[in-house]
């Protein structure tokens, strides 16, 4: 098959460029833990949320210094714990676990944005480096109720 | 051109043809409803009557543009090709598959249709589980999907036909994409047909108590992206084959144009991950193996690109252009067939960067689930694949109608590109920004309690708004120019094959040697496949009850 | 293949035809890929 100089040149320049995204998305993810959510497999029974620990208890608590762990329940339409409050630098560590329907959990602004499905827990960390108050909205269509389905987290 | 020797396209074939596409624009008149509605009810500037829910003229907007828009098109538009470019007559056994499978499609469609607007499926157009829709929903959807399989044997007996009494000759370039492009949708339904038929309807109907949520994901995207192609060959096979004879040029090269569509085959169906990235269940590893199959689609695309430009160059240069860009000089810039699909081809520009952004892994995490993913789309298939479509309705109905394309009907199909260009300009424009802020897509009206960043998305909503609005006049003119076409001037008008600029020796016969390339796209699809869905089975997997949420 | 696609193919290198329009063309479009993709991946390293 025939291929003309320039198009080689060009497809040359396209396999590099695609190459170098994937080799700096591929250090990232593999080498400095910058990767998509949920990295580890943990499933759940989805119809016993409310008695497996530690979803029977949501809440935030601290793990360590400026660290913490927010263990939270998504469901139709809303989250569980209602409202959260963290110091200025924490870094949250996210698991969250659907009791009915898929939701999503995305915090506007920030890299916090992962599916919560039933029958497997989500996680997700952020550092939390300016004070305010976060939205944290479901943004995966669940039901009539969806464009309602937001809780916040503050930073102080 | 001898008009004495244009051959009238056959009156039977033409009947399908026009079945498919008529049936196609009726989908776009209803879905473009919807999404006029959607969009003034997300600006903040309307509020739906009692009765009708934001979700469910969000499930009959995808499903009609996205499903039906697109398949009776695909369908009708590829029927005429092999028509045209492979005997010039279908035969009578093909024809009964087109029509076959037509009413199949239009029996399931009309049953998917009526469940959504009794409000017992609005579960939008990719129905996840497990959110649990009428059992009749799935099995409308189920009779559509079969009626597609239908469809494409069809299209393969006549190709398997062609060569049989065509013995050692290359198959004509529209034939053989057409196989391509059916042959993908072969393929990629297996997925969503498992689901449907295997999960969802016995769930529904009560038969099983629970679903394997992961799972019936996993199998509606291994389809779901796969699904984007199957839409886009066909824009590929009008800017291939057809845009050379518009513009009065010839194919660049033929071999190239199979390889590309080869390598869309391989490679647009192991990859549906990506549509996948922020799920839990599945590895960071599997979903970086797919994004990197992901990125090996790309490459038939800028194939695509470079084959496109040198078909204009050419052109130009043996019409006595020169320098770098004197080709565009000789372009029919004002005829719609082929100013509405060079939109498309612009467009798709845009398109495919955001595309690459999306499947970028981690950076998924910007856009995932935002309004930036609906600007995406609304590039690629409702402006790209749409405006290519509309660009061949302008010959393809007077094509199957004996009837001709006045200088009247030209003008109008160029003010309804330019309407659809302004109108989607603002549209997605603004919804790729908004989606950067965060603003959610499938949300209705909200600002959250008037949180401070959901107030701040509304501004870009109003435009949203404002670019639908465009974008339905453009619907309205676009059914109109089809109901105008079908009463236009009588006359012949020929079927507009392009002719390739090399000898048909220079085309390697490897690229039909069909056992070998579908072989590899299994092959491709184990690798990609096997071990992460393996890790969703088993006895331990929780599985979840159904819920109607709406 | 005949004379008449001899002298099409009449280029610059005697054997290929120009297509440098072609190619400044798709390396535009090249560009237009890095850069988006740059950016929102500036966009995601900022949010991290």
């Amino acid at each position: 098959m025939h291929i003309h100089r320039l198009e080689k040149i060009w497809l040359g320049f396209g396999l590099v460029m695609l190459f170098v995204f994937l080799a700096v998305l591929g250090v990232a993810a593999f080498a400095m833990g910058i990767q998509p959510p949920s990295p580890h497999h943990q499933m759940i029974d989805p119809t016993k949320v409310k008695e497996t620990p530690p979803f029977d208890q949501p809440g935030i608590r601290q793990v360590a210094d400026k660290e913490y762990e927010a263990v939270m329940t998504a469901y139709a339409f809303g989250y569980a714990p209602a409202a959260m409050e963290v110091p200025v630098g924490s870094t949250v560590h996210f698991t969250v676990t659907s009791s009915d329907v898929v939701h999503g959990f995305e915090i506007p602004g920030t890299n916090v944005n992962m599916m919560i499905e039933p029958g497997e827990v989500s996680q997700v960390s952020h550092k939390f480096t300016k004070p305010g108050e976060y939205l944290i909205l479901c943004n995966e269509y669940c039901g009539i109720g969806h464009e309602m389905m937001a809780t916040k987290l503050i930073v102080k | 051109m001898d008009l004495a020797k244009i051959k009238a396209f056959d009156s039977r074939d033409g009947a399908l043809v026009l079945a498919h596409i008529l049936f196609a624009f009726f989908a776009l008149f209803l879905g473009g409803i919807a999404g006029l509605l959607q969009s003034v009810v997300r600006g903040g500037m309307y509020t739906l009557p009692g009765g009708i829910g934001y979700y469910q003229l969000l499930t009959a907007h995808g499903v009609l543009m996205a499903l039906v828009f697109t398949t009776y098109f695909i369908i009708g538009f590829l029927y005429s090709g092999v028509s045209a470019s492979m005997g010039g007559k279908l035969l009578p056994v093909v024809r009964r598959f087109g029509w076959t499978g037509y009413v199949f499609m239009t029996v399931g469609g009309l049953i998917v249709l009526i469940m959504i607007l009794l409000n017992k499926a609005s579960v939008l157009y990719t129905f996840y589980a497990p959110m649990k829709a009428s059992p009749y929903f799935y099995t409308g959807l189920a009779l559509v999907v079969i009626g597609s399989w239908i469809s494409g044997w069809g299209i393969f007996k006549q190709y398997w036909y062609w060569k049989k009494t065509h013995h050692g000759k290359l198959s004509p370039l529209f034939g053989f994409m057409a196989v391509v492009t059916m042959l993908l949708w072969q393929v990629a339904t297996i997925g969503v047909a498992v689901e449907v038929v295997v999960q969802l309807i016995p769930w529904s109907f009560g038969w099983t108590e629970k679903i394997n949520v992961l799972l019936s994901r996993t199998l509606f995207w291994y389809f779901g992206h796969p699904l984007v192609y199957f839409w886009l060959l066909p824009a590929y096979i009008c800017w291939y084959v057809i845009i050379p004879n518009i513009i009065g040029g010839k194919i660049y090269s033929d071999a190239l144009a199979r390889m590309s569509f080869l390598l869309l085959f391989l490679f647009s169906i192991p990859v549906g991950f990506h549509h996948q990235l922020m799920e839990p269940g599945i590895s960071s590893f599997w979903k970086y193996v797919q994004v990197v199959l992901t990125f090996m689609v790309v490459i038939p695309s800028l194939m695509t690109a470079f084959s496109l430009f040198a078909t204009f160059e050419l052109n130009g240069r043996s019409k006595g252009t020169t320098g770098l860009f004197g080709w565009l000089k000789v372009l029919p810039w004002k005829d719609v067939r082929f100013f509405a699909p060079f939109m498309g081809m612009l467009v798709f520009i845009p398109a495919g960067a955001g595309g690459i952004i999306n499947a970028s892994n981690q950076m998924n995490v910007v856009v995932h689930n935002t309004l930036w993913v609906t600007g995406h789309f609304h590039l690629t298939v409702a402006t790209s694949v749409a405006l290519t479509f509309f660009g061949i309705t302008y010959w393809l109905i007077p094509v199957v109608t004996n009837r001709v394309l006045t200088p009247r009907m030209n003008r109008l199909g160029i003010i309804q590109t330019i309407l659809w260009c302004v109108g989607m300009f603002f549209m997605s424009g603004a919804m790729h920004l908004v989606g950067l802020l965060g603003a959610p897509r499938r949300t209705a009206y909200t600002t959250y309690g008037d949180t401070p960043e959901a107030v701040s998305w509304m501004p870009y909503q109003a435009v949203m708004a404002i670019g639908g609005m465009i974008l339905f006049i453009g619907v309205l003119l676009m059914v109109y120019n089809v109901a105008a076409l079908l009463r236009s001037q009588k006359g012949v008008t020929a079927y507009p094959l392009g002719e390739s600029m090399e000898p048909e020796e220079a085309t390697p016969r490897y690229l039909e040697r069909w056992g070998l390339w579908i072989g590899l796209s299994v092959m491709l699809i184990l690798f990609a496949y096997s071990i992460p869905v393996m890790q969703m089975l088993g006895p331990m997997v929780p599985e979840s009850p159904g819920y109607v949420t709406w | 293949m005949g004379t008449d696609s001899q002298r099409r193919k009449k280029g610059q290198f005697g054997n290929e035809p120009s297509l440098k329009g072609a190619f400044a063309s798709v390396m535009l479009l090249g560009v237009f890929l890095l850069v988006a993709w740059v950016s929102v991946f500036i966009l995601f390293l900022s949010r991290q």
